[in-house]
């Protein structure tokens, strides 16, 4: 019984956290959005170099042969840190879902990505991606890319697709696949939640209001509080998922609950200039929205649990 | 990380799940808080005694097992699983033990802490005053020094003193120093509840039933043997009993769990009906939550194994299971539906029950602030503003 990160996890997430830090991720979504990709991929290929893309695959088959723990443990840090590019489509779903030379490349860091109609129908930054796939009858089958549509969150482009041929990429299994996703979701909602708390807390604690920093009133104090308390409790399902003590769903829930009263929370402290788009807060708030309902809404997911207890399986 | 027991940890769980099975009482004793029902909860705590079952994170020589902190949860966790009594002995054996254990002299270990076990004695807790609530440090109850008899002579009132109605000992607080800073000049007094010069109000709480009390003292000699820690140090001593109320002590996963496994239970039996589809989240959401609950615990228990302590994370955590607590039950009531009304159901007592939660052990105002100051290090807000 160890229910915490290993020296190496924790050593892992710093020099994850470190990287990112070095590396101007915010400029490199503000160039994104605007459809310059060269500092997204040039730090897509950095974190490659550091083994995220091959996370989950087996080391016999080149990958660092890590759990859903790691995978976690890293998408904490992209979610904190605002990484741009199909993170979860190729390092948590296409990584579990391939096999052979397609799973290769994705472990060894080609921008890959996916569409698993009908609960995420787009293929996210599939104009970047050297590889395409689209779920389609049951198999992964590669993609011809179609329009592009904007989300909420402007570096996420997600673009139609439509298969190519049926069935021509092996897969071993959508559902671990589309759990793995979720999950690695989830942890980027909590990363992204820590952020926009400690942005808020920092910002409240230098504002001044009727002569007095903001964040020594009550008003602010108590939402805040909850802010650090729904987070909490969201990362030991977050991590308990990765373990299957408890179903993946269960954590993407919680980790949208707790990122999303963060966001709420976070731009209510921050008053007028958090709703700038200029002010940085904006690019977590909007990556919140839309991480919230991809990968599964939590209706959705909320459905999927129920299905669990009324068996009677937990 | 991982989540798996070990052996010996397994073979633990498995002899106190077979003692519950074989023990516990499969008509509900009645409630704790009338005499016939404390007798009855009394009776039960010898049993568990008997079984070294009671306290079995003590040592031997004290009645416990030396159990680890992870037998610990799995005790509690099979405790409540098992539908087992409630703990009348909870206030001694959670809130004050650890204390006399860190504070207490090894004659009052020797005093005390075997017939806390046995259940022999209970305790109730005696912190809160008319006029100091959350602002603990304001209470005005004193201790006026008697050198001649070798003690202290106690006057005051104390309130929302918890099974004090029926129980034998009490522990408090009362200022034995009125010159010094409000904080200091505490001192932390054990005072048996049938001692001259106290009276005992019993209070009914909202089932009606007597679960608190009003102490009033009317000069009341406490010997020098029966003050827990140095004169004027009782706050810092009952500071590390406040941590432990809202932290780990009381408030184990097994509770929440066993309750939420009850609810989804519930849930499963009932006839659908208007309204089903929204109590069906709300029986997920309860459950998740609980989830949540058990596996945080598991986080608190590595660190402290690890030589961390809970420091103000205890205020993170009476925040969310009070909270749980009480969704769990009103989604239960809301389950049942027209007869969720009816008086002296376990659903109904446990709603009541929950209901204190957020106001006990510190209200959930007092420990979001604790939240935001020590843990997000928000500033402190200027305190007694001028009138």
């Amino acid at each position: 019984m160890r229910f915490e990160l290993t020296d190496e996890q924790a050593g892992f997430a710093r020099s994850l956290a470190d990287l990112l830090g070095r590396s101007d991720t915010v400029g490199a979504a503000r160039a994104w959005t605007a459809g310059d990709s060269g500092p997204g991929l040039a730090i897509w290929r950095r974190l490659a170099d550091q083994g995220v893309n091959a996370l989950v695959v087996p080391e016999d088959a080149g990958g660092m042969g890590g759990n859903l723990v790691d995978l976690c443990v890293a998408h904490e840090v992209l979610g904190h840190e605002l990484a741009v590019g199909p993170w979860i489509e190729s390092s948590a779903y296409l990584a579990t879902a391939l096999t052979g030379a397609a799973r290769d490349a994705v472990a060894s860091g080609a921008v890959a990505t996916v569409a698993v109609p009908p609960r995420v129908p787009r293929a996210l930054d599939a104009d970047v991606a050297e590889q395409v796939f689209v779920l389609a009858d049951g198999g992964l089958a590669p993609a011809a890319v179609g329009d592009l549509h904007g989300s909420v969150d402007g570096t996420r482009r997600l673009f139609d697709v439509t298969a190519e041929e049926a069935g021509g990429a092996s897969h071993t299994d959508a559902e671990a696949a589309f759990d793995a996703a979720a999950l690695a979701c989830a942890a980027q909602l909590l990363g992204a939640g820590e952020r926009i708390l400690e942005d808020s807390v920092a910002y409240v604690k230098q504002r001044k209001q009727f002569g007095r920093e903001i964040g020594s009133y009550q008003a602010i104090k108590h939402q805040l509080a909850d802010v650090r308390i729904a987070l909490d409790f969201a990362r030991p399902l977050v991590f308990g998922a990765a373990l299957a003590d408890v179903p993946v769903s269960a954590a993407k829930i919680s980790a949208v609950e707790a990122a999303h009263l963060a966001a709420r929370t976070g731009l209510q402290v921050h008053g007028a200039i958090g709703y700038t788009a200029e002010f940085d807060l904006s690019l977590w708030l909007n990556r919140v929205r839309a991480l919230g309902t991809a990968w599964g809404t939590p209706a959705w997911h909320r459905a999927r649990v129920l299905d669990v207890i009324a068996r009677g399986e937990r | 990380m991982d989540l798996e027991l070990s052996e010996s940890e397994r073979a633990f769980r498995d002899e106190v799940r077979e003692w519950l099975a074989a023990n516990v009482p499969t008509e509900p004793l009645p409630s704790m808080d009338t005499a016939e029902g404390f007798a009855a909860h009394q009776q039960w705590e010898r049993r568990l005694a008997d079984a070294r079952l009671s306290v079995v994170s003590w040592p031997r020589e004290m009645g416990g097992r030396e159990a680890s902190l992870v037998e610990w949860v799995i005790f509690e966790e099979e405790y409540y699983r098992a539908g087992a009594p409630g703990r009348v002995s909870q206030n001694g054996i959670f809130l004050l033990a650890p204390i006399i254990f860190d504070h207490g002299t090894p004659e009052q270990q020797q005093r005390f802490l075997p017939t806390m076990a046995t259940g022999e004695q209970v305790w109730a807790q005696a912190w809160s005053e008319p006029e100091a609530g959350s602002d603990l440090a304001s209470l005005r109850s004193t201790a006026t020094r008697d050198d001649e008899r070798g003690g202290w002579v106690l006057n005051g009132q104390k309130t929302w003193s918890s099974r004090a109605a029926f129980a034998h000992w009490g522990f408090g607080l009362f200022r034995s120093d009125a010159e010094a800073e409000r904080h200091r000049g505490l001192t932390y007094f054990l005072f048996p509840l049938d001692a001259d010069g106290i009276t005992v109000r019993p209070i009914a709480q909202l089932d009606g039933e007597p679960g608190f009390a009003e102490l009033f003292f009317d000069d009341v000699f406490v010997p020098d043997a029966d003050v827990l820690g140095a004169p004027g140090d009782g706050w810092r001593v009952a500071m590390s009993t406040a941590g432990n109320e809202r932290g780990l002590s009381l408030r184990s996963p097994g509770r929440f769990c066993a309750t939420a496994d009850r609810l989804v239970e519930l849930w499963r039996e009932a006839p659908a009906g208007e309204g089903t589809d929204d109590v069906a989240l709300r029986v997920v959401d309860g459950w998740i939550r609980a989830q949540a609950y058990r596996l945080y615990t598991w986080g608190t228990v590595t660190r402290l194994v690890d030589g961390g302590d809970m420091g103000a994370a205890g205020s993170v955590n009476k925040v969310f299971w009070s909270e749980l607590d009480v969704a769990l039950h009103e989604t239960a009531l809301d389950v049942l539906g027209p007869d969720a009304e009816l008086a002296g159901t376990r659903w109904m007592d446990g709603y009541l029950f929950s209901l204190s939660g957020p106001i006990y052990a510190g209200t959930n105002e007092i420990q979001r602030n604790i939240v935001a100051e020590r843990i997000l290090g928000l500033p402190r807000e200027p305190k007694g503003g001028a009138r």
